[in-house]
């Protein structure tokens, strides 16, 4: 039962990360139709943004941890606001060329990060309760994942409320359907789209420090690896829909845990290709189809 | 033709589409107040015209509203000038309810006409928490054309083929609608069903081989069976 209750615990945790970093490349998709291979760089930036700032800070390691987190999210959200703007805007009717710059953005950031910071992982310094544990049916739960799943839940809830509750959300859910329209109707859908990037920036710059909570470390190709599988959950959870790429994340990450545990590694990683592969043929549109 | 200021003037349109150049050349213009309508064969490009007046579509040459020149501006900023526009395939956002669908359209500065709205289509009302996707094909249209004319800055209505689909019931409730609209703002209107366009329109333009082949006034199109067979084909013996 304790080792059920762990996987069971860690893989919601690794499914609260892939959903950060998901939900920004659903809507940025959804809204935009912009493949942004770029997403995973968010993440790296801000990581590494809010280790710098996280280290520069004196003392009280909540603090410290607190402050990495606010300086991670700004970055996230920064880096993918000048990304928008500088590379993206230029290139809206150019899809091919959209893949082009955002995969070159990816790389080069990689080889940025590795230049300025090395290879090596960098370890995060956490306050004591976060390195500490929580018994959950006889298993030692690590508290880092109630925070990490705690977070996805309430940017879930926030997201659900700015895409339910207002006008730029009703805005997002239109150009989701029908972005000519929604120009038709005299509304500037350019400003939604660099709203979606930065919130986009600044779920994945979230999913960034506290994946470093959650991993003990940050390393400049997390993102990447990261991104393979928010591609993943996207596509199985429904292009566009926010709720279907919370539903997807969690089944990836919980069926990634159970594999990687009871059959050899990399199993798991290996049956959410062959679930994604399933998800296709059976329901093209996910499991939620293109709705935010 | 009385002597009505310009609304809309469309000077040397030419409307890209890829590598195709659909629209060549294309100059009307619209006279303020009652309704315009755009005829001509199916085919002819005259959905790919009110495009390209808002810009939805890559063009050149001159499109004017009130003497403003729009056509180097974006789509949203032209609608902002004061135009409405009712999609040929109504376009609503099948996921929003109907009243998010109007919300959506509701413009900051611009007095809202929710009362002549709800006086044209009560239903709407009834309907406002429907998603817009489960109405029928009728009440779509309403949705659309509500959209269209929510904002009393609107001025000019572009309206494409409205009661396309429609049953005679919805058709005779649209018609009524747009003559009432007419009442407000000016209304160039693309419609194939002959009949109802005769009814409603008094100055027509038609297109015909991606040129203008006639403008004047409804009556002297419809009483020359010559330039009706001409230009627009068989579109003169459809009846619904």
């Amino acid at each position: 039962m304790s080792t059920i209750a762990l996987l069971t615990i860690t893989g919601v945790g690794l499914g609260a990360l892939y959903f950060l970093v998901a939900a920004g490349l659903s809507l940025i998709w959804g809204l935009m139709r912009v493949l942004n291979f770029a997403h995973g760089a968010f993440f790296t930036v801000a990581a590494y943004g809010g280790w710098v700032a996280a280290t520069a800070v004196p003392g009280n390691l909540w603090l410290q941890w607190l402050v990495g987190l606010l300086v991670a999210v700004l970055s996230g959200a920064l880096f993918a606001t000048l990304t928008e703007v500088v590379l993206i805007r230029p290139l809206y009717a150019r899809p091919v060329g959209q893949v082009l710059v955002t995969v070159g953005l990816a790389l080069a950031t990689v080889a940025l990060v590795q230049g300025g910071f090395g290879n090596d992982p960098k370890t995060l310094t956490l306050p004591a309760w976060m390195n500490a544990t929580t018994a959950v049916l006889g298993a030692d739960i690590p508290n880092t994942r109630w925070i990490v799943i705690g977070a996805a839940l309430l940017v879930l809830g926030l997201l659900l409320f700015f895409l339910r509750r207002t006008r730029y959300g009703l805005i997002v859910r239109a150009g989701v359907e029908n972005r000519a329209m929604v120009e038709a109707l005299g509304i500037d859908v350019q400003r939604a789209f660099t709203l979606v990037f930065a919130i986009g920036g600044a779920a994945a710059g979230l999913a960034g420090w506290l994946a470093g909570a959650y991993y003990g470390t940050i390393d400049p190709v997390r993102g990447s690896a990261m991104l393979i599988f928010a591609f993943i959950v996207v596509v199985i959870g429904g292009l566009g829909s926010v709720v279907g790429s919370a539903i997807a994340a969690v089944v990836v990450g919980i069926l990634q845990q159970y594999l990687n545990f009871y059959g050899a590694a990399g199993v798991g990683d290996f049956a959410v290709v062959l679930l994604l592969a399933g998800v296709l043929l059976i329901r093209p549109g996910g499991f939620a189809g293109a709705a935010a | 033709m009385s002597e009505r200021a310009t609304l809309l003037g469309v000077r040397d349109l030419h409307v890209h589409i890829g590598e195709s150049h659909i629209r060549q050349g294309v100059s009307f213009d619209v006279r303020e107040g009652g309704i315009t309508g755009l005829l001509g064969r199916n085919g002819v490009g005259k959905t790919t015209t009110l495009r390209g007046i808002l810009g939805m579509v890559p063009r050149t040459g001159s499109v004017t509203l009130a003497g403003e020149e729009l056509v180097r501006s974006r789509t949203h900023d032209i609608v902002r000038h004061g135009v409405g526009y009712v999609p040929e395939d109504r376009d609503v956002f099948a996921g929003l309810t109907v009243e998010e669908n109007l919300r959506l359209a509701e413009r900051s500065g611009s007095p809202l006409r929710y009362d002549l709205v709800y006086e044209l289509f009560p239903e709407l009302k009834a309907r406002a928490a429907q998603k817009a996707g489960t109405l029928s094909g009728g009440q779509q249209q309403m949705v659309s054309l509500a959209r269209a004319l929510l904002n009393a800055q609107n001025r000019l209505l572009l309206i494409d083929e409205p009661t396309k689909g429609l049953s005679p019931l919805y058709t005779r409730n649209v018609a009524d609608a747009l003559r009432r609209a007419a009442e407000v703002a000016t209304i160039l209107l693309v419609e194939q069903n002959l009949r109802v366009a005769q009814a409603l329109v008094g100055d027509v333009i038609v297109l015909d081989q991606g040129r203008v082949a006639f403008t004047g006034r409804v009556e002297e199109l419809m009483d020359d069976p010559a330039l009706t067979r001409k230009h627009l084909g068989l579109a003169t013996t459809e009846s619904h």
